[in-house]
């Protein structure tokens, strides 16, 4: 009796199941819909009838993926669930039954044989439900997939080309993209990647992921694109035509920092705005501010390439300044997220101390006396473009003599005296190209990339899109501790990321096989 | 002894087409061979009469009347020269009426022996009182696993019965104290649970659907205790006191 009749009150009538013979085998036991023992119910009915319960896979060896046909590969391990699912989904008729339970049977991985035990349910009989388990031995034969055949034949056999170039002499916008290439995965199906001077070249083994890729990058720096193909092959009868397309990709050669004289009519069209004006970022389009007015523009990137001026000086060509007084500042604005004051300082190069020199600058906020800073020496500098020139006759003052574009925190970071960073970044498989007259100076370039880590701790703007890892050899030292207020800026704990890292377990694997 | 047998075409539901009783048997007359007839006439020949017939010109006689030695009931959809011909063919001590019934499957809805008859529970009060009178039975509404075609779900006789296979085993104990004869849940027709579409029984013999196996045709013959009673068996039986008491 149930506790709910219990509670009601209500007389109920026990009821126990009575049994009844089977009607094939004569064995007791309780009714059910077909009145026949469940022995008897599966050699009077077989509800794996018509299933497949062998079939043939193919296996590429070389990637490890199982075609799903007609034409797509599904990279699954050995017994994963994937490809069970894989197995499965192979199977024909299977929707005739309901699928209950589906597990591998133990094969030896060089059997080349998969053995699926498979429980499906079906009503038979009057509507008795019938369960059976059947096992299914799936033959798997090895076959090359497209395009690991197209690799065993030609490695090199790439059929589209991305050559992205940024005539600067400096690569940090190539570290900078990296990182980003790296977050986003957009050259995960490049085929190679290989480093020129002034560039990288991107090889891909298909036209779409190559478009996509000029599409992506298209998306985060202001570019200028053409693409060409050369025609590799044809087949007249069938009109087939195998082209290789290359597309010859053009970043803005104005980087951040750089100090840029705009055309005047560049100028004029965006508000008579500087014509000397700082780049403060660039994205898919550049921002440009006018350290003098704190005025700023966006250019985007179809109206960058519609002038195409280059920049003045460029971050390479940045002296030191020692900053003596620093007045209150007479203007603020805020510009994308980023906070400027005007005001007027006192500053002397670090070269020549003697010369003291009055100018504007947009860093009132953060510049103290005492502290030094990275500017463009416009008095001391030979300039060589041509607008600077028109520009230095058309006014009359002349031009300012400095123009401070960051504070330096050189003096901090000597005191730490700090050798490794409590994070990292990973970086792109990218192969050398010597043959191309690369005329690749180690030390250049790790100086280069010293001053790239350090922009990414100084800005945090810059950070935002680049997944940063946590340094597992980092130990934090003693001297963490002793920091004064003013330190040099340090990339937050909370904004690593732990680094998935499987290659070291592999390798022990590896070992012990 | 129970017999297979099946009507036309090989279906094996021969209750739907014929009534057996202690008394007579009927048979359906749509037959198109008359090998159905021929089937009841080996067994039956010379004991008791058996009538081809047919209730209102179809042939599932089984399921629309209903009877016992006493007597026969017939659904309201008899002709009257359906009536006429049974009346003739029967015995006189046979009494036999047509009843004014909603229910007119009678044979579905009402289930008897010679002295008990379990009923549709929402069958007429007069359609009950026609029934204790014209077949002599004592007359109790009652289910059977919960079905209320109390006649369709059991076969009975005066030796036993056969019952849904879901019959619980509380169930059974009322209905055989009932009936003063003992049940047995079962099946007919290879695991059919609609006993009285697969099998028509009377005190001496049986017969089944041409699909019940050889399991279920036991059950049939322990529970109606068909093996002893053979007519030559009766009357040994009877004889042997007779003789007794002659010589």
């Amino acid at each position: 009796m149930s506790v709910m009749d219990q509670q009601s009150g209500m007389f109920n009538v026990q009821q126990t199941v009575g049994s009844v013979l089977c009607c094939k085998c004569g064995v007791p036991m309780p009714p059910n819909a077909a009145n026949m023992c469940v022995n008897c119910l599966r050699s009077e009915v077989d509800i794996t009838e018509g299933l497949q319960k062998s079939i043939q896979i193919f296996y590429c060896p070389e990637c490890g993926c199982y075609l799903q046909p007609p034409k797509t590969w599904i990279k699954a391990q050995w017994e994963s669930k994937e490809l069970l699912t894989f197995c499965i989904k192979r199977l024909k008729n299977l929707n005739k039954v309901k699928l209950k339970n589906a597990e591998f049977v133990w094969t030896e991985p060089h059997s080349k044989r998969i053995k699926v035990k498979i429980t499906v349910q079906a009503e038979v009989l009057n509507g008795a439900v019938l369960e059976q388990s059947y096992p299914v031995e799936y033959t798997v034969r090895d076959n090359l997939c497209e395009s690991c055949s197209r690799f065993q034949a030609n490695p090199d056999q790439w059929v589209a080309s991305v050559q992205l170039r940024q005539h600067v002499s400096h690569r940090r916008t190539f570290f900078y993209l990296e990182q980003l290439i790296l977050r986003h995965d957009a050259a995960s199906r490049a085929i190679r990647i290989t480093q020129v001077d002034q560039g990288i070249d991107f090889f891909f083994g298909n036209k779409s992921h190559a478009n996509s890729f000029v599409e992506f990058l298209r998306k985060v720096v202001p570019i200028e694109y053409r693409q060409d193909q050369q025609l590799v092959s044809h087949d007249v009868k069938s009109s087939l035509y195998n082209y290789k397309y290359t597309y010859s990709v053009k970043i803005c050669p104005v980087c951040r920092e750089d100090l840029v004289c705009l055309p005047s009519k560049v100028a004029s069209g965006l508000g008579n705005l500087g014509p000397l004006v700082v780049c403060t970022k660039v994205s898919d389009n550049i921002t440009l501010l006018d350290p003098r007015t704190l005025r700023c523009a966006f250019l985007d990137a179809r109206q960058y390439w519609r002038s195409g001026f280059r920049s003045a000086l460029t971050s390479r060509q940045l002296v030191k300044y020692f900053v003596f007084d620093v007045e209150a500042p007479v203007g603020e604005a805020t510009v994308g997220g980023q906070k400027y004051a005007l005001s007027y300082v006192q500053i002397a190069r670090e070269s020549d101390i003697g010369k003291m020199f009055y100018v504007q600058t947009h860093l009132g906020h953060i510049l103290k006396p005492g502290d030094q800073a990275l500017g463009y020496d416009i008095y001391g500098a030979n300039v060589n473009d041509n607008e600077m020139e028109k520009y230095r006759l058309s006014v009359k003052n002349g031009l300012p003599e400095a123009i401070l574009i960051k504070k330096c925190y050189d003096e901090q970071r000597e005191r730490k005296q700090r050798k490794t960073r409590n994070w990292k970044i990973k970086s792109l498989p990218m192969e050398m190209d010597d043959s191309r007259g690369g005329r690749a100076d180690p030390e250049k370039t790790d100086k280069e990339y010293e001053e790239f880590l350090r922009d990414l701790e100084e800005n945090p703007e810059l950070r935002f899109n680049i997944s940063l890892y946590k340094n597992k050899e980092y130990q934090a030292s003693e001297t963490g501790s002793m920091t004064d207020g003013e330190g040099a800026p340090t990339v937050p704990i909370e904004e690593l990321l732990a680094d998935l890292d499987l290659s070291e377990d592999e390798e022990e694997e590896d070992m012990d096989e | 002894m129970a017999t297979r047998h099946h009507y036309d075409n090989n279906n094996c539901d021969i209750g739907v087409f014929s009534k057996l009783t202690n008394a007579y048997c009927l048979v359906s007359a749509t037959t198109s061979s008359t090998n159905f007839f021929t089937g009841f006439e080996s067994k039956l020949k010379g004991v008791i009469p058996i009538v081809m017939t047919s209730i209102d010109s179809t042939g599932t006689i089984g399921s629309l009347c209903v009877g016992n030695k006493n007597g026969l009931l017939l659904s309201h959809t008899v002709t009257d020269q359906e009536l006429q011909h049974i009346r003739d063919s029967l015995p006189d001590q046979v009494v036999v009426q047509r009843i004014e019934e909603p229910l007119c499957a009678l044979g579905n809805a009402i289930a008897c022996n010679d002295y008990v008859a379990l009923v549709h529970p929402r069958l007429e009060k007069d359609t009950e009182e026609i029934i204790t009178d014209v077949l002599g039975v004592e007359v109790y509404r009652q289910t059977i696993a919960n079905n209320e075609l109390v006649g369709s779900y059991c076969a009975l006789s005066n030796k036993g019965g056969l019952v849904h296979p879901d019959t619980n085993v509380e169930e059974m104990d009322e209905l055989a104290n009932l009936l003063q004869v003992p049940l047995v849940a079962g099946t007919v027709n290879r695991g059919s649970k609609v006993i009285s579409a697969g099998l028509i029984v009377n005190d001496w013999t049986a017969f089944c659907g041409s699909d019940t196996t050889a399991i279920e045709l036991s059950v049939v013959n322990s529970i109606f205790k068909l093996n002893e009673s053979q007519p030559d068996f009766v009357v040994s039986e009877m004889r042997k006191p007779l003789i007794d008491t002659y010589v």
